[in-house]
């Protein structure tokens, strides 16, 4: 071990610093609320992601309307209740049907009209009508193309003219690489990872910080021999541990207990981990650092990095579909950088071209959060 | 009132407001929060880029890329030259779908037989591609179904209540809800943790106020912040996003006022738990995920294993989430609402006096 020069003796002394770091250890295993969102957090996110947050429809509450009794009808009326799709129940009358929907018992009504056994036995397509509940667009989409298909393959079943020309001439066979069997979970479980990540790196980091301003500590580590370099390192060191203890309990549950393929490597793992979590703590030591109070900076760390990182990073909605502005915005975002990564990670591959760039400007973001926390801590202290 | 329990209320609404900063943030962010996650939360798919790898070549394959690239879902199509490229754009993500003309395209449709494309979609982004692969569908349907005679009857769709089946009318509701949610709980779960890291907390307790009385003095605030904002998101969601509101205003302020007593029930539980304001913020945290998680906004409950259904009855936030969005799209008539807010009255009721009980027995 080279002897440190003088410079560096004087702006980062390994003593101080490790004493520093003792001190920031020592509260966060006291605090019993650190292990609840380094631990808990991402058992329940994953929990919830994994069971929860389900876009896979089944069972969707419907009301039928018979105001036919033809055996037809009939007919038409198993083909909906034998249906995984939809769960049927039968409404004398349309206007029963629809105070139902209003008071969300039902997603849809199906009508299956007077006239429709004699269309059928006179051999001509009949009509039915279908209603759905537009307060839920997804569902209502969803019961929509769900109602005709069903009706469809019922009215080819019975022959019925039109019927087979209903059936596209171009077809369509759609493969889904990386994910073949569409479960959601494979791209909510990263986007978690990601989530807990910014809640140790920008949310606890924040709090910590704020509470020594907020208690008049700041004032007494900053009358000690700590340079700010020191006292930067101490703080950030211990949650950045602590953060990747946490992804690293994420991954191993993700693919241990949800069946998650983990196709990339370690190392791509680690690497992508730490470079988000520089702008996480960066974020985290600004915010503090600017607000000085544990309150208005976890509201601001709630606005400017949880719900960020939930909505605007294309882990739940598309950027793309976004409006121009909000587009510009997430290009501020870090975890926009991380989550395809992370995608890519655990269900292709190591896939460099993809991670270097998103690691490069995740350290840019890192830089400029520390340079600001820098510059804010510094004026205030003079 | 008592004088002592108004002194307490005007001395709460005082430590809420004192810090300019702390004014701010109770309004200015839940109101940033609803302009941004307006526009960001939208499930349509727009402007994403397609490629093509046609080796058909031929005017209907042309024509079919031509139907694409008209479609206002997509923003630019690429041509590919091979599998190899193809596999490097959707494995860069530079596309989420790539499009395979085969050879026999042109020649399979102008001999009438039935042709097969295939569609490469990115996995990773499951949601997304699926609606992807839903236009790419509807694109190429009506290209084949052109040829063929139309069809008499039929199913005949109406969307009720939302005709355009516009997403905006189903975010906007639901994001009252939660944004009044995130908000309450985090003021809420404050109130006490920060009286005790203060130190301010045994003051009150040797000053003659009684229990009741601390506690409704902490009340008062996050309730009264929790209704302004309710009301300003009740005028903004009609003014500046023309979101119908067909039920009856007194219904939504009782299911407002109801909602907002079983919410700082659940705050303060964390806050008497808490013994700082650290740990009530991130057990704040922890309460707010699941109850917008399981509220039915996230996703449908229907969708959710029977197990987790029955779960969801004790979230309050399921409720009012079913009451908001009945008033404003539906005009969810009296007797529905009042069968929604019975369960929300016993949960505030619950989460109320548990929290009481707690902060009682964690006094003494």
């Amino acid at each position: 071990m080279s002897p440190p020069d003088a410079q560096a003796r004087r702006t980062f002394d390994r003593r101080r610093l490790r004493a520093m770091m003792v001190k920031e250890f020592a509260q966060i295993m006291r605090d019993p609320s650190t292990f609840l969102i380094a631990a808990a957090m991402p058992l329940l996110l994953l929990f919830l992601f994994g069971y929860a947050v389900s876009l896979d429809t089944a069972g969707t509450r419907v009301a039928l309307v018979m105001e036919d009794s033809s055996a037809p009808a009939l007919a038409l009326a198993q083909s909906y209740r034998a249906s995984p799709y939809f769960d049927v129940s039968t409404s004398r009358n349309r206007a029963e049907a629809r105070r139902d929907m209003i008071g969300d018992r039902v997603r849809g009504m199906i009508v299956i009209p007077q006239d429709f056994g004699r269309t059928v036995q006179s051999g001509k397509m009949p009509t039915i009508q279908m209603a759905t509940d537009g307060s839920q667009p997804n569902t209502a989409l969803f019961v929509a193309s769900y109602g005709q298909g069903i009706f469809q393959s019922w009215a080819a079943n019975e022959g019925l003219p039109g019927a087979a020309a209903a059936a596209p001439r171009i077809d369509l066979s759609a493969r889904f690489w990386y994910n073949p069997g569409l479960k959601s979970r494979y791209f909510l479980v990263p986007g978690s990872i990601a989530i807990v990540m910014t809640m140790i790196g920008t949310l606890l980091t924040a709090l910590v910080v704020a509470r020594e301003w907020e208690r008049g500590t700041m004032e007494a580590i900053m009358a000690t021999p700590v340079t700010m370099a020191e006292f930067i390192a101490s703080k950030i060191l211990p949650y950045y541990l602590l953060a990747l203890a946490s992804m690293s309990l994420c991954t191993a549950i993700a693919v241990a207990v949800f069946g998650l393929p983990f196709r990339g490597s370690l190392v791509a793992l680690y690497l992508l981990a730490s470079a988000f979590l520089m702008p996480a703590l960066g974020l985290g030591l600004f915010i503090s650092s600017a607000t000085k109070n544990q309150f208005v900076a976890s509201q601001i760390a709630l606005l400017a990095s949880f719900l960020p990182t939930f909505l605007l990073s294309g882990f739940l909605y598309e950027i793309s579909s976004m409006p121009a502005w909000i587009q510009a915005i997430t290009y501020a975002v870090p975890a926009r950088y991380l989550i395809p990564s992370l995608q890519t990670l655990f269900l292709t591959g190591d896939i460099w071209a993809h991670f270097l760039p998103n690691i490069a400007i995740m350290l840019g973001f890192g830089l400029l959060f520390f340079f600001l926390s820098f510059r804010v801590t510094r004026r205030s202290l003079e | 009132m008592t004088g002592r329990l108004k002194a307490v209320i005007i001395k709460e609404i005082w430590s809420l407001l004192r810090d300019p900063k702390a004014r701010i943030v109770l309004v200015l962010p839940p109101l940033i929060q609803l302009f941004i996650f307006t526009f960001a939360t939208t499930l349509d798919v727009r402007n994403v880029d397609v490629a093509v790898l046609d080796q058909s070549s031929g005017i209907h394959s042309a024509e079919l890329v031509q139907r694409i690239s008209g479609s206002p879902n997509f923003r630019e199509i690429r041509h590919l030259r091979s599998y190899a490229e193809l596999k490097e754009e959707i494995d860069n993500q530079e596309v989420i779908a790539a499009l395979v003309i085969e050879q026999e395209f042109d020649r399979n449709l102008e001999r009438g037989r039935p042709v097969q494309l295939g569609l490469v979609l990115d996995g990773r982004r499951s949601n997304a591609a699926q609606i992807v692969a839903g236009y790419l569908t509807r694109i190429t349907a009506e290209m084949g179904a052109e040829a063929v005679p139309q069809m008499q009857g039929g199913v005949e769709v109406t969307h009720w209540f939302n005709p355009a089946l516009d997403f905006i009318w189903f975010t906007l509701p639901a994001l009252i809800v939660i944004i009044v949610s995130i908000a309450g709980l985090a003021i809420t779960s404050q109130a006490v943790s920060r009286e005790r890291e203060m130190g301010t907390f045994d003051q009150l307790l040797v000053s003659p106020l009684r229990v009741h009385e601390i506690l409704i003095g902490k009340i008062v605030p996050p309730f009264l912040v929790g209704a302004f904002n309710g009301t300003l998101y009740l005028v903004v969601a009609q003014a500046a996003f023309g979101i119908p509101f067909n039920g009856s205003l007194a219904l939504f302020f009782l299911a407002l006022c109801v909602y907002l007593l079983a919410l700082i029930g659940v705050g303060m539980l964390v806050s008497s738990i808490s013994m700082t304001q650290q740990q009530s913020f991130l057990g704040s945290f922890v309460a707010t995920t699941p109850l917008i998680m399981l509220s039915g906004y996230a996703s449908p409950i229907e969708n959710m294993p029977d197990w987790l259904q029955v779960v969801t009855y004790l979230n309050p936030a399921r409720y009012f989430l079913i009451i908001v969005q009945g008033l404003f799209l539906k005009g969810m008539p009296a007797a529905d609402v009042l069968h929604q807010l019975w369960p929300l009255v016993l949960i505030a009721i619950a989460t109320l006096s548990a929290s009481a009980w707690l902060f009682r027995s964690r006094m003494e």
